[in-house]
C-alpha cells in the first residue's frame, strides 16, 4: 500500500524553480533513500512532507502530495498535526537545552499529554527503541548536551518516535557523525522499518545502498531515475545515475 | 619586515588592554582611597570642639546624639547617661545673650574668657566653639573625639551632611532608595521589555522589525536629561493627578522613567539573544507538533535565558547608575522609603547635587566617595548575581 504519493510537484523559492515535476509514490513500511549532489532539491523535497518548508517565506508549491491518502497541504490539514504524524531527524544532532529525560518527553508534553506514568512509558519506549536506552538509563536527569554527537543523534530519533509518527523522515542523520555512530543509526534504520515509513536523505551512496529498499536519484531538481536501490546500484537506467553512482561527478 | 610590523601591531595591542586594565583598577583604587579617610575624620567640624561643664560626667556623644542635642530634641542629660539637669545649647555666636560687645572686645579678643566663664557657670551647658576659643586653663572639661563610626554610616538612618556640629551619613536612605528605584524599574520594565523582544524577533514581519527596531535603539540615545525633563514635565504631574498627591516627584516617577531607559538597553539584547537561538533548534520542536508559541516559551526562551538575564542586568545597571533623570523626578529626600508615592533618594543623585558644594578632602566630601563605592559594590554584587545564575541554568538544562 502507497503512505506518500507525491503528483507532479513543482516546488519554488521565490522565482527559483528548485523541484521541477517530480511524482514518486513510497511504500508502507519501506526504507526510501534520496540520492544526488548538493543543491539537487532533495532535501526540499523531504521537508515538503511534513510541510517544514513553510517555515521559509516566499515559497510556493504546485501539485499534491498525499500522505494515507489525504492532501498535506489541503487548507482542513493543521500542520503541528500532521507534523505528530511525520516526524523528522535533522542533518544536525539538535536536542533541546534540557535533560535528556525532558528532550524525548518534549513531544508528548507540547501535545497536551499529562499522565506522567505514561510519558515515563513512551520515553522508555522510544530511547530503547532508538538503541540508547542501556547508555543513558543512569542520567536521564542529566543535560542532552552531555551526549556524544551519535548519541544526541539518536536521542533526536528517540524524540522523534516518541510521539508515535508513522513516517519518519531523515535529513542526513549520519552526515555529522563519526563511522561507528553511523553504523549504529544504520542499524537502527534497519530494526526501525518494521514499523515506520522511513524516507532518508543522504550524500553517502554506500549508506544509501545499505539502508534502502529503494533510491531516488535527484539531480538539478528533477527525479533522475527512482527505482529498487538493487537495480539503481547495480544497472541504473540513466546514464546520469550510472556517473553520479560511480563518482564520475557529485 | 612584515614581522617587524606584526610586532609592534601586536605590542600596541598589548599595551592598550594593560593601560585600560590599569585605568579601571587605578579608578577603583581612587575611590577606595578617597571613600576610606572618612573613618579617620572626627564627628565633629574640623578646629571646633564640644565642651561641657565639668560636672558634668558624659564623656562622649554620638553623631546622632549630638545633633538631637542640638536640634533640641533632646532636653535633658538624663537621656545621654548624665545627671538630670537641663541642656544648655550654647554656640559661638549665642555669646552676645551672655556679654555686652565691651565685655567681648572689639576683635573678640576677651571671648575665650567669655567662653570660660559660661561653660563653668552653667552645669547643663553644651558649647560648640571654635579650638582657639579654648583657653589653656579651661575650667569645663571637652568631650572625647570620636572618629566617624563604621556602624553610624552603613546603620545610620539619617542623612544630613552639612548638618552642625556634627554632620550625620546615615547610608541606609540612599541605598534603600537605589534599591527601591532600581527594583520597581525593573519591574515595570521586565513585562515589556520581554514582551516586546520576543514579538521582534518571533512574531513581526522582517518590515515591522526593521521599523521597530532602529525605533528602539534610538531610544537608548536619548540623553538622559531629555528622559528627566520628560519625567518632570509629563510623568510627574500624571502621578500628582492619577494618585492625589501633594507632589508628583515620587519613587513611581522615577522607576516609570527608568523604566523607560532601561528598555532599549534589555529589548535589544534579549531579542538578540533570541534570535540567535539556532534554527535547527526551532525546527526540531516544530517538528514534533509543537506549535509556534509552545516552541517560543519552551524551547527559545528556555535556549536564550542567559542572554535574556544579561540583558535584565544591564537594564539593572543602568537604573541603579542612572543620576540625571532620577534626580530631576524623584523629589530627593533622604528618607527610607515604605511606598512608592513618596519621594526618596538615590546614590547617584546624592553624588551628583553634593559633590560640588562639598569641600574637597573633607568629611562630606569623603562620605560621598564611600557613596560611589557602596554603589560599586551594589552593582558588582547584581553583575555576579546573574552571572551566576545563567552560567547554572545554562549547565543544568
Amino acid at each position: 500500500m502507497d503512505k506518500i504519493d507525491a503528483k507532479h510537484v513543482n516546488f519554488f523559492y521565490g522565482d527559483f524553480q528548485a523541484l521541477k515535476d517530480i511524482s514518486m509514490t513510497i511504500e508502507e513500511k519501506s526504507v526510501v533513500a534520496f540520492i544526488g549532489p548538493s543543491g539537487c532539491g532533495k532535501s526540499t523535497f523531504l521537508r515538503l512532507f511534513n510541510r517544514m518548508n513553510d517555515l521559509i517565506p516566499g515559497t510556493r508549491l504546485e501539485g499534491e502530495i498525499l500522505i494515507d491518502g489525504r492532501d498535506v497541504y489541503d487548507k482542513s490539514v493543521q500542520v503541528d498535526e500532521l507534523r505528530k504524524q511525520v516526524g523528522m531527524v535533522f542533518q544536525r544532532p539538535n536536542p533541546f537545552p534540557k535533560s535528556i529525560f525532558e528532550n524525548v518527553a518534549y513531544g508528548l508534553r507540547v501535545n497536551g499529554v499529562k499522565d506522567g506514568e505514561f510519558i515515563r512509558h513512551r520515553v522508555e519506549e522510544a530511547l530503547k527503541a532508538a538503541a540508547l536506552w542501556d547508555e543513558v538509563k543512569h542520567k536521564l536527569k542529566e543535560s542532552a548536551f552531555a551526549l556524544s554527537g551519535g548519541q544526541q543523534q539518536r536521542l533526536c530519533i528517540a524524540r522523534a518516535m516518541a510521539v508515535s509518527p508513522s513516517v519518519l523522515l531523515m535529513d542526513e542523520p549520519a552526515s555529522a557523525l563519526d563511522p561507528i555512530s553511523t553504523a549504529k543509526v544504520e542499524e537502527l534504520i534497519h530494526e526501525l522499518k518494521t514499523e515506520y515509513t522511513i524516507v532518508i536523505v543522504t550524500h553517502n551512496m554506500q549508506q544509501a545502498a545499505r539502508v534502502s529498499d529503494k533510491t531516488a536519484f535527484f539531480y538539478m531538481g528533477s527525479m533522475v531515475e527512482y527505482d529498487d536501490t538493487k537495480k539503481i546500484f547495480t544497472n541504473p537506467g540513466k546514464e546520469a545515475t550510472q556517473n553520479y553512482i560511480t563518482g564520475r561527478f557529485g | 619586515m612584515r614581522r617587524v610590523c606584526e610586532k609592534i601591531v601586536e605590542g600596541i595591542l598589548t599595551c592598550s588592554g594593560f593601560v585600560t586594565s590599569v585605568a579601571v583598577l587605578l579608578i577603583v583604587v581612587f575611590l577606595f582611597a578617597e571613600a576610606m579617610g572618612l573613618f579617620n575624620k572626627k564627628v565633629v567640624e574640623e578646629g571646633y570642639v564640644l565642651a561641657v561643664n565639668k560636672a558634668n560626667p558624659v564623656r562622649r556623644l554620638s553623631a546622632l546624639q549630638i545633633k538631637e542635642v542640638f536640634d533640641g530634641e533632646i532636653t535633658n542629660w538624663k537621656e545621654l547617661g548624665g545627671p538630670d539637669v537641663g541642656v544648655t545649647v550654647f554656640r559661638l555666636e549665642d555669646i552676645t545673650a551672655y556679654f555686652s560687645e565691651e565685655e567681648l572686645g572689639d576683635e573678640y579678643e576677651r571671648a575665650p574668657r567669655c567662653v570660660s566663664r559660661v561653660v563653668a557657670g552653667h552645669p547643663g551647658i553644651i558649647a560648640f566653639v571654635p579650638a582657639r576659643f579654648v583657653e589653656k586653663d579651661f575650667p569645663g572639661r571637652l568631650l572625647d573625639d570620636e572618629c566617624v563610626s563604621f556602624g553610624e554610616v552603613f546603620a545610620g538612618k539619617e542623612w544630613f551632611p552639612t548638618a552642625t556640629p556634627a554632620p550625620l551619613f546615615g547610608f541606609l536612605p540612599l541605598v534603600a532608595g537605589t534599591l527601591w528605584v532600581g527594583f520597581f524599574a525593573i519591574l515595570f520594565a521586565l513585562p515589556f521589555g520581554l514582551s516586546v523582544a520576543v514579538y521582534m524577533s518571533e512574531v513581526a514581519g522582517r518590515r515591522t522589525r526593521g521599523f521597530l527596531k532602529p525605533v528602539i535603539e534610538l531610544l537608548s540615545g536619548i540623553p538622559s536629561v531629555v528622559y528627566g525633563f520628560f519625567g518632570l514635565i509629563v510623568v510627574v504631574p500624571l502621578l500628582q493627578r492619577v494618585f492625589g498627591l501633594p507632589v508628583g516627584e515620587t519613587g513611581l516617577a522615577g522607576s516609570v522613567v527608568l523604566a523607560v531607559m532601561a528598555l532599549p538597553t534589555m529589548i535589544t539584547v534579549a531579542e538578540d539573544a533570541m534570535r540567535n537561538c539556532p534554527r535547527a533548534m526551532r525546527e526540531a520542536s516544530l517538528a514534533l507538533g509543537a506549535t509556534r508559541w509552545q516552541t517560543i516559551y519552551k524551547v527559545v526562551i528556555p535556549y536564550s535565558v542567559s542572554g535574556i538575564a544579561s540583558g535584565v542586568v544591564l537594564g539593572v545597571g543602568r537604573a541603579i547608575g542612572e543620576t540625571m533623570a532620577v534626580l530631576m523626578v524623584t523629589g530627593n529626600a533622604a528618607v527610607i522609603p515604605s511606598t512608592l508615592l513618596e519621594p526618596l533618594r538615590t546614590i547617584p543623585a546624592t553624588i551628583a547635587a553634593e559633590l560640588g558644594e562639598a569641600p574637597s578632602g573633607g568629611v562630606h566630601y569623603e562620605a560621598l566617595f564611600l557613596l560611589g563605592v557602596v554603589l560599586f559594590f551594589i552593582t558588582m554584587l547584581i553583575n555576579l548575581g546573574v552571572e551566576y545564575i545563567s552560567s547554572k541554568t545554562g549547565r543544568s538544562k
